[in-house]
């Protein structure tokens, strides 16, 4: 399934075969009553709940296996090892990466971009240079790149979106030329939902031989990720967002770009030789994996990676885009209420403003009915001011998520609009 | 829901509707900037002084219920105060938000703002409450920088 053609659907019965009564009961958090009322939670974007499988892997690693990796001849430090390592290879083949050491682990989507803007960046951007990214990023891939512009000298250019929140594909074309060094773009819009034409944005990237890293902190959770074929250069994603802990993520890149990057931090690991003369780097992917690594956070994620494998990323995206056509079309019906965000091509987030009432105060009274979802600006103060607004209420689904939990957001609403009557 | 309501009594809905001093004042010898990042809340206030009284201040901005109705009821209870009195209301007015009032000490000084006393069992919206105070407290001391709450 290429992200172009795939849109918001009428999602028949017997489409998907989740059994979501079933998924619901692999995460306990999701028995928790919040002020006396069953949790609903639907701020996935922000950070997924955890099924017990990723729990119990990290305890039992700090029970049965702890030892640090890649050092250790004793038994317990290759065990780590392996697990690690098994986790590495558990990511490669969940976004179709062609080679294991282009896996390298980071804290999150942010490092791994910061990663990439300070290496790749520090050596092959310079004055009069331009890095392109969109209006719909989150801060985390406009930050790096402003630190490095301003350092070098280089300018930040950024390609608009329309009112709907979807990329102006044209206009993107045309801020790529001879000047960009690299294209930073995120496959899908946590604060819009919208899927961006990902695949036609690499070729416009690659046609001016401008490599393409893609923040995929929200597009992993929710639809197949094949790095091969978008060709992409670089892509990146955090394992908290796809039920794993937080502190763990992925960077892939293309070999051959990865071999010619500088190491982003120097320690342990990331060396074959030391002296004070010389210290010769490690191969890949340890080159960029300096000191002891998030161990259990590695496979804790791996065990994240399997559980989504198990349940099937399609089923997962299908019963997604049944929900989030459920509740825009019952959210739509909401007198007063706005979307922000109508993409054709959307994942999993719905975000809105209701008039006269703040997202704050929606976000305070959805809470005392075990509603949780995010207000703010979700880290992207440029959309906002795109849309002329200072915050919205954004409500985002996971796999564990019912019609009836849309439904209780509803009649939440309708309380929020009582007090504000 | 008796805790919304604590939050959200009938004057700060009233006066998050239809703020007091309201305005920009051009010509004010003090102003201030105030920000909440957490929630995307921005004011502006503004003082002009009469010799050692606060003559006038009012506010622009947006923001949330809590902190707009904040920001009205707190130009309300400034004007005509004295640095030091102004001061002195925002110490007590901070105590009561965050749940530190000595028993009731503070509450003839804080007259009407004691509806904002239900803000200490909603920690996150401290902030929101605060917000106008902490600008119009920078605005008083003449700082430069915007005031933010993070």
């Amino acid at each position: 399934m290429t992200t172009a053609t795939r849109g918001l659907h009428v999602v028949k019965p017997g489409d998907h075969a989740l059994d979501v009564a079933r998924v619901r009961a692999d995460f306990p958090i999701l028995a928790t009553e919040i002020h006396g009322k069953p949790l609903v939670y639907l701020d996935n974007a922000a950070t997924s709940q955890k099924p017990q499988a990723v729990i119990d892997t990290i305890m039992r690693y700090y029970q049965d296996t702890n030892a640090n990796v890649h050092r250790g001849v004793h038994y317990l430090s290759e065990t780590a090892t392996e697990d690690y390592e098994a986790s590495r290879r558990t990511a490669q083949q969940f976004i179709n990466a062609p080679h294991l050491h282009e896996i390298i682990f980071v804290r999150g989507t942010t490092e791994g971009i910061n990663l990439v803007a300070q290496t790749f960046g520090r050596t092959r951007v310079g004055a009069g240079d331009e890095i392109l990214i969109t209006a719909m990023e989150h801060h985390s891939n406009i930050v790096p790149w402003q630190i490095l512009c301003d350092e070098k000298g280089a300018k930040l250019r950024v390609a608009p979106i329309n009112d709907n929140g979807e990329l102006l594909l044209d206009e993107f074309a045309k801020l790529l030329g001879p000047k960009t060094k690299l294209a930073a773009v995120t496959h899908v819009s946590n604060a819009l939902g919208t899927v961006n034409p990902l695949q036609r944005m690499v070729e416009l990237g690659h046609a001016h031989n401008v490599p393409v890293l893609v923040d995929g902190a929200q597009a992993v959770p929710h639809l197949k990720v094949d790095v091969q074929a978008l060709d992409c250069d670089f892509y990146t994603f955090s394992g908290h967002k796809v039920y794993g802990p937080t502190g763990i993520g992925v960077l892939y890149g293309k070999t051959a770009l990865l071999e010619s990057m500088p190491p982003y931090q120097g320690g342990g690991d990331m060396i074959s030789s030391v002296t004070f003369d010389k210290t010769t780097y490690n191969k890949l992917p340890y080159k960029f994996e300096a000191g002891t690594p998030d161990i259990a956070g590695a496979i804790g994620m791996g065990a994240a990676l399997k559980y989504v494998n198990g349940l099937g990323i399609d089923k997962i995206g299908a019963h997604e885009h049944d929900l989030l056509e459920y509740a825009t079309q019952t959210l739509s019906a909401v007198p007063g209420l706005r979307l922000i965000g109508t993409a054709r091509d959307k994942a999993a987030v719905v975000s809105f403003v209701i008039e006269g009432v703040h997202p704050h105060d929606i976000g305070t009274i959805l809470d005392q009915q075990g509603i949780a979802i995010r207000t703010g600006h979700h880290c992207s103060q440029p959309i906002m001011d795109r849309f002329g607004i200072p915050a919205t209420a954004r409500a985002s689904f996971a796999v564990y998520n019912t019609r009836a939990e849309i439904d209780a957001l509803v009649q939440g609403i309708e309380k929020v609009k009582e007090v504000f009557a | 829901m008796s805790d919304l309501r604590d939050l959200y009594q009938d004057v700060i809905l009233e006066h998050s509707k239809t703020p007091r001093n309201f305005r920009v004042q051009p010509s004010a010898d003090h102003k201030a900037e105030g920000f909440n990042p957490l929630c995307g809340d921005r004011f502006t206030v503004y003082v002009t002084m009469d010799g050692g009284a606060i003559k006038d201040v009012s506010f622009q901005g947006s923001g949330c219920a809590i902190s707009k109705a904040s920001a009205s009821m707190m130009t309300q209870s400034v004007k005509g105060k004295t640095m030091a009195e102004a001061e002195k209301i925002f110490k007590r007015f901070h105590e009561m938000v965050t749940g530190h009032a000595e028993s009731n000490t503070g509450e003839s000084e804080l007259g009407k703002l004691t509806v904002f006393s239900g803000v200490s069992e909603f920690p996150v919206r401290v902030k929101c409450a605060t917000l106008a105070w902490h600008t119009l407290h920078a605005a008083l001391e003449g700082k430069q920088d915007p005031v933010s709450t993070e």
